[in-house]
This record gives structure tokens, C-alpha cells and sequence, in this order.
């Protein structure tokens, strides 16, 4: 294992590297933290939203009168009722605030209404009547690309087209596999749901406290919609219930807005689970058509592909999920010659937008697949099929990139093959380590056991010459005969553990022990969004950037009191050091009411775009790689799948909380396993068929096999510490894995996840 | 209607209920006791688990009426004062709270796992929370947590 050594000030014992308990977690299991959800204000109303039933439909009428009579009732509001622009989008304003004319999916908000009690609003919603022209839904993301269908949009169904372009197009080779694949629709399923208080403000403004990802981009958001300047619309973070990018794109933020402006009141928005599968983006459904060339000794020649990205009603974050499933759809090997086109269509199903992976999840089924059907057709191991073809430091991506930090793709699934496999079912069988578990379906007879690996690759941070910057404040004071740090930043806390890394930081930076967290609002610079596992390392870096130039001044000031020369001192344990003469002095001391207080606007290196008919650029800023290794029980008769292991090796560059590292691995992993065997929303003619935890099922405790984990810490020069983003990872090869532990165990093809029952028994 | 129930050791009433409000809906907006959670208002993920006389009950299922009389213990009331119940202390010692949404419910499922076994089996562990939905951990670290506060107690 090799250890980063950048660490820039004295480690402490609470500092980087340590796992420290989370400021948060004491409040989280008393129940006393305050979700979104949980917020209460005197007087307050409850918002309530009507949605389309139709996912295609012109509105021909919408009449309010009856609604608004029902006793509590405040406010019924239409899109009439948007005073500034009713469109917004994460990339494209595209999307309606509350739908004009024409309805585009399912689920699509028509109209709110603002009463004294959730019931009030839902009976009054009840009375709204909406006349509707049924529209036939566009359903077909190849359709779109081919230009069939009617143009839900003005610029066509086609959101993205990116082509990659590398070596030789019209290259062959001794063997070639194919093969077509389908993921299908992701939920985030995060378990708090959507909701918020708008609390109107003297000013003719609101204050929005709101579970989200990203507060400044739903700022400018609202703002346009809302047509007030910035200083009147504040946001603060309400305690987030999960969110795995399903909180990126505005669900009730606009909507509780205009309703607490038009009332005048306080207003509460909380969606139930049916309607938070309505609320959200989820990951796009994928068909993808692969053709891998090799040698024959296995060594790839030439990979093809075209993948069909289905973004449903509105463009949210498609453009962004196509750049991905493009430049990283040859996955982590080195390929001479690539052809790779992937489309980002509209369409009348659910929209769909950021889900942790975001696109690298989807084109992973593909190539992982592929990359099988490889071993087997030239008759090698899985593994060493991706030994033979891993891509490493200095590695030319298809997009022209070279990759100038550890890409340890070999050693990850070397350190994986040599981890133990769980012993054989053998004796006395316990029947909740069966596929069926207590429901009894099986002691052991049908049952066929078999072991998959796979590896992934993602980009870390924004790309494609995004501006990605995060900004920090950070400020040192005695409090209390103490020296005590503040720490401020707009970066959301979505349950990953930001806080205590930002907390860990300060302890190594600045020495002190106590360290506090300002509440996450809009009042500071924007720190970007908690998504693309890029917020340890952007705002990691911005305050631990703003840090420094504290203890550069602190140090300064501390010479002259001292009479040292400043570049022999330091800060450590709450200490003034010399790294001559040990300690000088208490830092409190030394501060003696002086504060030293500094804002950092930190951005990565910079990225560039992608060339629009090559894919060529330097389109990213860092690649992390996971590699899982799953076992599963398969019980071929009934067609049910116990997953008995699931072991994971992934390099993080630093650990800068090894608990918190491991929590994202375990939660991640658990994702991509559910996206293997469980998890869809199922849709026909764009109507969603499972809006509910009763049939969208995730994975539960009985589902998750126990983890060996390995965390390799290659550090990557560029990076805050050397560390790697660790959120997404997990998530990629976790599937595939467990899809070719399926195919080993049964001998089928299984080219769509998840893996249904009846894809097992034929029936 | 009006509504009486114990709560946390405590007579709470509540005034113009609505006959269709769930215990969990008068818990969190009437009581003002948000620790209960409402991850999915059907019954399907435990995030709003409470003692019922006793007996943990999702609270969303629970018509408030049914609690008429009865005495109630949430997640609220099993510290003692600033002492965590080990089962807390556990939860946050093992990293087993990311998000914490799932928190309360699986911390009550898992204080009366170990109240009726103390020395839970792994296996016993997952069948007694297996209603319980977290959507951020993987669930290793809560059967940490959980083995952690079999250990301490
Ligand atoms: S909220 Fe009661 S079971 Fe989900
Ligand atoms: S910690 Fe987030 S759902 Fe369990």
C-alpha cells in the first residue's frame, strides 16, 4: 500500500487519516436532527402538487374555481401564476415550472395548491380540472436518433450526439464478439423525501430551507422563475435524507416559492414515496450495441459501440451522462482503435438525469460483457482477459487524454482473485444463506453456484471545461480560552460524511481541536454540487486551501509576538511550534483576540471540451477505479439469486476517513447490486408501473452479502492530500460482476439488467 | 377528534385530529416529536418505528386512533438525558449513520432485537431488521452497530 505523504501540516490524532466520529451523528440516532421533512413554522401551510396522469397530452383547459372553494384553501396556482420564466433545466431551460399547453411525461406538474392541512390540499387537488387531448408517447431513444416520431422539443428529440474517434476506423481482427445490452431505469431511492419550507421574507423575498445538492445552481434557478434578484431569494441546507444525484435537478423548490410569496405565509412541501418517483430524474435506460476486435491471445484490437441514452421528457443532465458514457465507454482499457457514438434523446418517459455513476454505470454493463464474451471466446480467465488489456498510467484514452496519475487496474483485480472465496454450502444448511431465504423455496437441490468480476472507471469532478470551483471560509479564534475554528461552505451534506472530513482538515491544518460547521447556505460562494464524487476533493481542497492562508497569516503574526523567524514555525496540537526549539507558546496565546479569517474561491486544474466530431480533448480531470468480485447462489428452478459475496478492491489515492471510505464502498456496492438483480421502474408507453417501495424493490438487509474490502492509496500528485474521489466507483463494476456470476453459475447470456426471475428460468 | 396517548412517558393530547392522520403524522407535526420517519408512508421501510405498548410497530400504518390510551416510546425517548442508549452510541461509534434517515427506525428495531436477544446471531440480526430500509450504508456497518451494542450492553 502506498501512502500519501503531502499531507502539509503535523497530523492529528482527529485529523486527516483518522475516523473521527461525525459532528452530526449524536443528533441523527436521538432523532433530533432536522431533516427537510421535519421543519415546522407558526402558521405554516402545506403545499401540494397536481400532476399529469397522461405522459403525453395537450392541455386544453385547466379550471381552478372548485379547488379554490374548498374551505383552507389558500392558493390553486398555474403556470399563469409564474412570474418570471417557466422553464428551467440543470443544462437547458427546457422544463415547464408548471406545464403550459402540452404535458410531457408522467408526473409532469400542472398545477399547486397551497391549504391548512396535507388533506385539505389533496382534496382540493382533486377538484382541479384539467382537460386533456391524449397525446401517443415517444417512447424509443433509436427512434429518435433515426428522426422518426414527432419532435417533443423545438430542436428535435436528440439532446447529445458525441462520436469518439480514435486510431483506425476500418480496422478487423482474428476474433470479434458482439453483443446488445439494456440497463434499465434507475431510481436514486433516497429515503427522505423531497420537501422544504419557503418562508416569506419583509424584503418581498423568501427564505428556501431545502434538502438538495447543489444550493447556488437551485438559486439561479428559482430566481429566473421567480424574475427576483439573487440577494432575495436565500437558501439554507435542510438535513438531507440521501440523495445520489436524485436531488441535482428542482423538485419543490420553485413550487413552495411561489406559493409562500402568493400567500404570504410559510409554506411546507413534502412528497409521499409514490410521488417522489414522479419528483425526481432517474438514471438512464441504455440499449447498446458493442463489437470488441482482439487478437488472438486476447489483447483488444478495436472496440465499437453505439449506446442509446434515453432522457426522457426533459433534458436535465443527459448531455453531461452521454460525454460520460461516451469517453468512458471502452471502460479501463487500453484500445488502439475506438469508434464510439452515444445519444442522449427526449422521449415522453420519466426524465431522467444524475444518478451516482452517471453514464459510467451504464456503458460498464456493456463493456464488462463484452469483455467475457472475450475470454471465452479466445479461452481465457475473465481476469486475466482485463489483465491482458488494463489500461495504466500513461494509457492514451480513446479521447486523445493521457492518463498522468495511477490507473492500478492490474493490481486491483490481482489483489482481488487472490482474496479467499467463501466456502462451499456444505452440511447443515442455514436457510437464510439461500436464494429464497426463509420463504423456503429451496434446501439446497437446483441451487448452482457461481463467481464473477469486473472493473469500472469513473471521472471525478466536472468536466468538459466546466468552470468547477468550491468556495471556503475558514476562520481561527479563541473561544472560550480555546482556539476554535470556523468553517463555512455552501457544499451540501447529503449523509456522505462532508462535515467530519471538513472538520479532519482543519484539525491537520490549523492544529485545533475544535472545529465548528456553519449551517450550508447561500450566504457564501457557491462550493458546486455535492455529485460527480468531487466534493472532498473541491471543497476538501478550498478549505484546506483557505486554511493555509490562515496559518500563513496566523504564523506570521505569531513571528512577530514570538520574535522567530516565521519559517521555522508551526501549528500543531493547539501549539505554536518551532522545528528548532518545540513549543513556543499556546496558539490561544498567540491569538490573544485576534482573529484571522479567509475566503477561497479553489478549482481544479482546468479540463477541456470534447472536439464535436472526434471526442478528442482532455475532457477530465482525475479517473477512480473500483474492481468487485461477486459469488452468487442461483436457485435455477425459481429463477431467485443470492448474492453470497460481494468483495471489492478500489484505490482512493488518500483515505482521508477510512470509515467514511469504507461506508461509501459498502453503500455504493449495494447500489449496483440492486441495479443487478431487483431494481427498475418499469414503464410502458411511459406510464411508470411501480411508483412504490411495495414494487420497486432495493436491497434490503437479507440481500447484501457481508464484504472483504481492500483500499489501495495510490496518491494521484494533482489532488488535495493525493486523494481520489471515492462516492461512484463502487457503484460501476458492482453489477457486472454480479451479472457474470450469474452467467457463470447458469450458463446464460443475460444481456439486460436487472435480472429478473423469468430471465433465469426461460419462463 | 381529540387524542390521548403516552408518549415517551409523557400524557400528550392532540386536538382536532382528522380521523384518517396516522400515529406518525400526529407524532411529527402535532406532538412535535420528527424523529419518526416518513420514508415511504406504506409500511415498507421501518423509518417509522415505534414502541407501541412495547411492541415496535411502523407508525405510518398505526391510525392515530388505534393509540388512544396507550403509551408510545420513539426514538426521542431512549437516551437517557445526554446518555445515549448503547444502541445509539453504537450507531455512531460504528459508522453505521451516513444520511441517518434510516437512523431512528433501525435503531428502535435493533433496542428490541437485543431487549429479546441479547446475544443476536448475524443471522438473527438481518431477519429482525430486514424491514428496515437504509439506502446509504450497505447495511455492513449497522450489523457493526448492532454487534457492537450486543457487546456493550
Ligand atoms: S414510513 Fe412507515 S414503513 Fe416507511
Ligand atoms: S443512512 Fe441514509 S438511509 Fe440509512
Amino acid at each position: 500500500m502506498t501512502i500519501s505523504t503531502e499531507t502539509t501540516g503535523v497530523t492529528e490524532a482527529q485529523g486527516i487519516g483518522a475516523s473521527p466520529v461525525r459532528p452530526d451523528g449524536t443528533m441523527k440516532v436521538r432523532g433530533e436532527f432536522a431533516y427537510s421533512s421535519d421543519l415546522w413554522h407558526e402558521d405554516m401551510l402545506w403545499g401540494a402538487t397536481l400532476r399529469s396522469p397522461h405522459p403525453h397530452a395537450r392541455i386544453t383547459g385547466v379550471d381552478i374555481a372548485a379547488a379554490l372553494a374548498v374551505p383552507g384553501v389558500y392558493a390553486v396556482l398555474t403556470h399563469a401564476d409564474v412570474p418570471g420564466v417557466n422553464r428551467y433545466g440543470l443544462e437547458h431551460p427546457d422544463q415547464p415550472v408548471l406545464a403550459e399547453d402540452v404535458v410531457r411525461y408522467q408526473g409532469e406538474p400542472i398545477a399547486l395548491v397551497a391549504a391548512d392541512h396535507p388533506e385539505t390540499a389533496r382534496r382540493a387537488m382533486k377538484r382541479i380540472e384539467v382537460g386533456y387531448e391524449v397525446l401517443e408517447p415517444v417512447t424509443d431513444s433509436e427512434a429518435a436518433v433515426a428522426g422518426q416520431g414527432p419532435a417533443l422539443h423545438p430542436g428535435g428529440n436528440v439532446v447529445r450526439h458525441v462520436p469518439i474517434r480514435r486510431g483506425e476506423q476500418n480496422v478487423t481482427a482474428d476474433v470479434v464478439v458482439t453483443g446488445t445490452y439494456e440497463v434499465g431505469m434507475q431510481d436514486q431511492a433516497f429515503l427522505g423525501p423531497e420537501s422544504g419550507l419557503a418562508v416569506p421574507a419583509e424584503d418581498g423575498g423568501v427564505d428556501l430551507y431545502v434538502a438538495t445538492q447543489w444550493l447556488h445552481v437551485d438559486q439561479q434557478q428559482i430566481v429566473a422563475a421567480l424574475g427576483l434578484p439573487p440577494e432575495k431569494v436565500r437558501l439554507t441546507l435542510a438535513g438531507v435524507g440521501g440523495a445520489f444525484g436524485g436531488r441535482e435537478d428542482l423538485s419543490i423548490q420553485v413550487h413552495a416559492c411561489l406559493l409562500a410569496l402568493h400567500t404570504g405565509k410559510p409554506v411546507k412541501m413534502v412528497y409521499n414515496r409514490e410521488e417522489s418517483f414522479y419528483g425526481h430524474v432517474h438514471r438512464h435506460p441504455a440499449r447498446m450495441y458493442y463489437e470488441h476486435g482482439a487478437d488472438r491471445d486476447g489483447r483488444l484490437v478495436y472496440v465499437k459501440a453505439k449506446i442509446y441514452l434515453d432522457g426522457g421528457a426533459y433534458a436535465s443532465t443527459t448531455a453531461a451522462v452521454a460525454g460520460n458514457a461516451a469517453t468512458l465507454g471502452v471502460g479501463p482499457y487500453d484500445v488502439p482503435n475506438v469508434t464510439v457514438d452515444c445519444w442522449g434523446t427526449y422521449s415522453n418517459n420519466p426524465p431522467c438525469g444524475a444518478m451516482r455513476g452517471f453514464g459510467a454505470v451504464q456503458a460498464a454493463f456493456g463493456y464488462e460483457s463484452q469483455m467475457d464474451r472475450l475470454a471465452e471466446a479466445c479461452g481465457l480467465d475473465p481476469v486475466e482477459v482485463r489483465l491482458r488489456n488494463a489500461m495504466s498510467e500513461g494509457t492514451v484514452m480513446p479521447t486523445g487524454q493521457v492518463v498522468d496519475s495511477a490507473a492500478p487496474v492490474e493490481e486491483l483485480l490481482t489483489r482481488l482473485r487472490a482474496m479467499p472465496l467463501p466456502a462451499e454450502r456444505s452440511g447443515e444448511l442455514d436457510l437464510r444463506r439461500l436464494p429464497g431465504g426463509v420463504s423456503n423455496t429451496t434446501h439446497g437441490e437446483g441451487v448452482v453456484r457461481g463467481v464473477g468480476y469486473a472493473v469500472g472507471i469513473k471521472n471525478i469532478c466536472f468536466s468538459e471545461g466546466f468552470d468547477d470551483y468550491s468556495t471556503a471560509r475558514v476562520r481561527l479564534e479563541a473561544v472560550g480560552g480555546e482556539p476554535a475554528a470556523t468553517v463555512q461552505t455552501a457544499a451540501c451534506e447529503v449523509g456522505q460524511g462532508l462535515v467530519t472530513i471538513l472538520q479532519q482538515i482543519i484539525r491537520t491544518e490549523l492544529g485545533v481541536e475544535q472545529v465548528t460547521i456553519l449551517p450550508m447556505d447561500t450566504s457564501i460562494g457557491s462550493a458546486g454540487s455535492s455529485s460527480a464524487s468531487r466534493q472532498t476533493y473541491m471543497t476538501g481542497g478550498a478549505v484546506r486551501a483557505a486554511a493555509l492562508k490562515v496559518r500563513a497569516a496566523l504564523v506570521a503574526h505569531a513571528a512577530r509576538v514570538l520574535g522567530h523567524e516565521h519559517t521555522e514555525l508551526s501549528v500543531a496540537g493547539g501549539k505554536v511550534v518551532s522545528r528548532h526549539d518545540g513549543v513556543l507558546a499556546d496558539l490561544v496565546d498567540v491569538l490573544d483576540g485576534e482573529a484571522f479569517d479567509e475566503t477561497v474561491e479553489w478549482r481544479h486544474r482546468p479540463t477541456e471540451a470534447l472536439d464535436p466530431e472526434t471526442g478528442q480533448g482532455n475532457a477530465h480531470v482525475q479517473y477512480g477505479f473500483a474492481a468487485h468480485r461477486a459469488v452468487v447462489d442461483v436457485d435455477t428452478e425459481l429463477g431467485l439469486v443470492k448474492v453470497v459475496a460481494l468483495d471489492c478492491v478500489q484505490d482512493v489515492g488518500k483515505a482521508l476517513n477510512p470509515q467514511a471510505v469504507l461506508g461509501q464502498i459498502q453503500g455504493g456496492s449495494a447500489q449496483g447490486l440492486g441495479l443487478a438483480v431487483m431494481e427498475e421502474i418499469q414503464t410502458r408507453g411511459g406510464v411508470i408501473r411501480n411508483p412504490s417501495f411495495t414494487d420497486y424493490l432495493i436491497p434490503t438487509v437479507l440481500d447484501m452479502p457481508p464484504m472483504r474490502i481492500e483500499v489501495l492509496e495510490l496518491a494521484d500528485p494533482h489532488a488535495p492530500y493525493g486523494l481520489r474521489g471515492v462516492g461512484e466507483p463502487p457503484t460501476i463494476s458492482s453489477t457486472p460482476a454480479i451479472v457474470a456470476a450469474i452467467r457463470a453459475a447458469t450458463g446464460l447470456a443475460l444481456d439486460r439488467v436487472p435480472v429478473r426471475p423469468e430471465h433465469l428460468t426461460g419462463t | 377528534m381529540r387524542l390521548n396517548v403516552t408518549v415517551n412517558g409523557e400524557r400528550r393530547q392532540a386536538d382536532d385530529v382528522w380521523e384518517g392522520e396516522s400515529l406518525l403524522y400526529v407524532l411529527r407535526e402535532r406532538l412535535g416529536l420528527p424523529g419518526s420517519k416518513n420514508a415511504c408512508e406504506q409500511g415498507e421501510c421501518g423509518s417509522c418505528t415505534v414502541y407501541l405498548d412495547d411492541v415496535p410497530v411502523c407508525s405510518c400504518l398505526v391510525a392515530a386512533g388505534q393509540a388512544e390510551g396507550r403509551e408510545v416510546r420513539t426514538v426521542e425517548g431512549l437516551a437517557e438525558g445526554d446518555a445515549l442508549d448503547p444502541v445509539q452510541q453504537s450507531f455512531v461509534d460504528a459508522g453505521a449513520v451516513q444520511c441517518g434517515f434510516c437512523t431512528p427506525g433501525l435503531v428502535v428495531a435493533a433496542h428490541d432485537l437485543l431487549n429479546r436477544v441479547p446475544e443476536p446471531s448475524d443471522e438473527e440480526i438481518r431477519e429482525a431488521l430486514a424491514g428496515n430500509l437504509c439506502r446509504c450504508t450497505g447495511y455492513e456497518k449497522i450489523l457493526d452497530a448492532v454487534r457492537l451494542a450486543a457487546g456493550a450492553r
